[in-house]
């Protein structure tokens, strides 16, 4: 009697899963990506790969190369080849309306990653991305709990002068230390986004900063940079992590490796799942139409050395970044 | 014999890399300190020296091609390949001299892909060598598949970051090459062939050089360069930044070697004069870093000071300061 019982529930909820499944499986789905410019972006367009994989969805994918002209011809070849829908990560905001409105008339929906366009939301179904700016407040909150009352000068190293991550994640920084007068960032510089210039603008910061024994903590814009910051700092003699406190963005694998050597102190996650939530709403809509919410907004979730760093490198190494 | 000697020291391209050093000290009073830390010199004196290697041995290349009237606008990406090259193959466990010698060799041979469209091909510089500087970038993200390949190798490490009787490896490796070429171009004929070209390439050849020949040369010789400055750049950050590394540098090598007083028309070039180029580049490069300005300002500030020193060095500048010698001056070579 039990078995048959436990057999009808495991029956039942067979039947539940597939139920749930065929919204999905077997759904055809094509990806324009920008291109691999950089590791984040390779990580992304892994994760989406294996997001798909994981939900049986067929991913038809196209590499643009940076260029907006492919992305286009690719979601037109997309909607010649009628798939399910269409996620595309824009290369840059303006231009979409024509394709857009192809798609549209095709009724394929299309589902932005990463990045916004300026075109009527009605083109689209959903905006999965982060807030870059809540992801610079994240980094800042963390700071203010850090050095509690005892007077702390930050330097920073910005993104690229103008880039929109670079002025979000500024502002979020500087939302989060207002009111708290012990914290100042006391230079600011551009480090480009990379290592080598990260490395180099620091070095210049603990020069001008009285052999850095004045600095107590660097806000990097991404771990690239705070990644040669950390350089700098051990050419200079001091202990990063210690003596000068390392708190940036992204949390690629090289920030978890620099937080295993007591390097890093902190890093707010941009994460490269961006597919994960688009999948779901895409199921939910093509299951019974449920309209999800018009800008779905990932998690900026902090990392410190108690998040077993060493797990976070060894899961993220294999991601291509 | 005194007159000429002082006339010298006011020579303009020595005046304004005193100028700009001038300035710094007088933004930041502690700029000439230099103090002894774990036994290598420490300060910011040391940082110009340091990061300016890298483009001062770009300038060290890119004098010759420019001497032959040509620019070579691959540099760049050839230092993404060259430290991609090192990078991962030292990654991959090959032995570092090896992944080294491997790294110059395709830095040369990406001279010689370009030294064959332009001496073989007879292409335009300014278009023959953009193809690799775009190319070669791809190629580099090939090499590296798209992300940053770190390595822990001591040995390639060292080039980056040790040193030497307490100066950076950087600041050995380009005097040491900057000796070499110059020797090179000065106690051989090399360097005569080379302004010969420059001057006037047909005339060049119906007196017997072989100007083929050494346009492959000075472009293979610049992308030997390119390779060094890659290696360096890769061990600095320990990680091949195939997207990043070199990029735009190429625009501070040309500016350091028209600094230096070599024209762009071809013809009068002086490899030592392109490094005290380039060494003015960095040190406003530092300035401007430690001045504390928003970054946004950073090219307009950087802009501005090329503008002033190219002002400074032009033949217009030179009148002005000599008028009171009417008699003319000999024209230099066009």
């Amino acid at each position: 009697m039990n078995i048959i019982k436990t057999l009808a529930v495991v029956a039942g909820l067979a039947t539940a899963l597939t139920s749930f499944a065929t919204a999905q499986e077997g759904s055809v789905v094509g990806f324009s990506q920008i291109g691999s410019e950089s590791g984040w972006r390779a990580a992304e367009t892994s994760v989406t790969k294996q997001q798909a994989e994981e939900r049986g969805i067929e991913l038809k994918f196209a590499d643009a190369q940076q260029k907006q002209e492919n992305q286009i011809k690719a979601i037109r070849g997309f909607i010649a080849r009628d798939v399910d829908a269409i996620p595309v990560a824009p290369v840059v905001a303006t231009g979409w309306e024509d394709v857009l409105t192809e798609a549209k008339e095709a009724e394929i929906p299309v589902i932005l990653l990463d990045r916004g366009v300026d075109a009527p939301e009605d083109l689209y179904l959903t905006s999965v991305a982060s807030d870059q700016v809540k992801e610079g407040r994240v980094a800042g909150e963390w700071l203010v709990e850090a050095v509690g009352t005892e007077p702390c000068k930050v330097v920073e190293l910005q993104g690229t002068v103008g880039s929109t991550p670079a002025i979000n994640r500024k502002q979020g920084f500087e939302e989060a230390i207002a009111g708290h007068d012990n914290i100042t960032i006391a230079r600011s510089q551009t480090g480009d986004f990379t290592r080598a210039k990260g490395k180099e603008v620091m070095e210049g910061f603990i020069k001008a900063e009285n052999g850095g024994a004045d600095i107590c903590a660097v806000y990097a814009h991404n771990d690239d940079m705070a990644v040669g910051a950390i350089r700098a700092i051990k050419d200079a003699g001091l202990k990063p992590g210690t003596d000068i406190k390392v708190v940036s963005i992204d949390a690629v694998p090289d920030i978890f490796a620099a937080m295993v050597a007591g390097e890093a102190n902190a890093t707010v996650e941009l994460t490269p799942n961006m597919a994960g939530p688009a999948f779901d709403a895409l199921a939910a809509y093509l299951k019974d139409g449920t309209e999800p919410e018009k800008f779905i907004i990932t998690e900026s979730k902090l990392y410190t050395p108690e998040d077993n760093p060493q797990g976070e490198y060894d899961t993220r190494k294999g991601l291509g970044y | 014999m005194k007159r000429l000697h002082l006339e010298r020291l006011a020579n303009p391209q020595l005046l304004a890399p005193a100028g700009v050093l001038l300035i710094n000290w007088l933004l930041f009073p502690n700029f000439f300190r230099i103090t002894r830390q774990d036994g290598r010199l420490f300060g910011s004196l040391i940082d110009v020296l340091n990061r300016g290697a890298p483009v001062a041995i770009l300038a060290i290349g890119m004098t010759g091609v420019i001497a032959t009237k040509g620019v070579d606008l691959s540099v760049g990406a050839i230092m993404a390949v060259c430290g991609a090259v090192a990078a991962t193959m030292v990654v991959a466990g090959y032995p570092t001299p090896v992944a080294v010698i491997a790294a110059l060799a395709v830095g040369i041979a990406c001279g010689l892909w370009n030294g064959f469209l332009v001496a073989l091909l007879d292409i335009q510089p300014i278009v023959a060598t953009p193809v690799l500087m775009v190319a070669g970038r791809g190629i580099a993200q090939l090499i590296t598949e798209g992300s940053i390949v770190t390595f822990n190798d001591p040995t390639l490490i060292f080039i980056g970051t040790g040193s030497f009787l307490g100066f950076p490896m950087a600041a050995v490796i380009a005097p040491a090459l900057l000796i070499l070429v110059t020797l090179l171009v000065r106690k051989t004929a090399i360097g005569l062939f080379i302004r010969a070209i420059g001057v006037n390439r047909a005339a060049a050849s119906l007196a017997g050089i072989r100007s083929r020949m050494l346009l492959v040369l000075v472009y293979a010789l610049s992308g030997f360069c390119a390779a060094i400055a890659g290696i360096v750049v890769a061990a600095d950050i320990r990680g091949a930044d195939a997207n990043n590394s070199g990029l735009w540098l190429e625009l501070d090598a040309i500016p350091a070697v028209v600094i230096g007083g070599t024209s762009l028309l071809g013809g009068r070039f002086s490899v030592p004069m392109a490094v005290v180029g380039a060494i003015i580049i960095r040190a406003m490069n530092t300035g401007i870093l430690m001045s504390g300005f928003p970054p946004e300002f950073n090219l307009i500030v950087k802009a501005g000071m090329i503008i002033l020193i190219l002002l400074i060095q032009s033949p217009f500048a030179t009148r002005l300061f000599t008028r009171q010698r009417l008699v003319p001056a000999k024209a230099g070579p066009k």
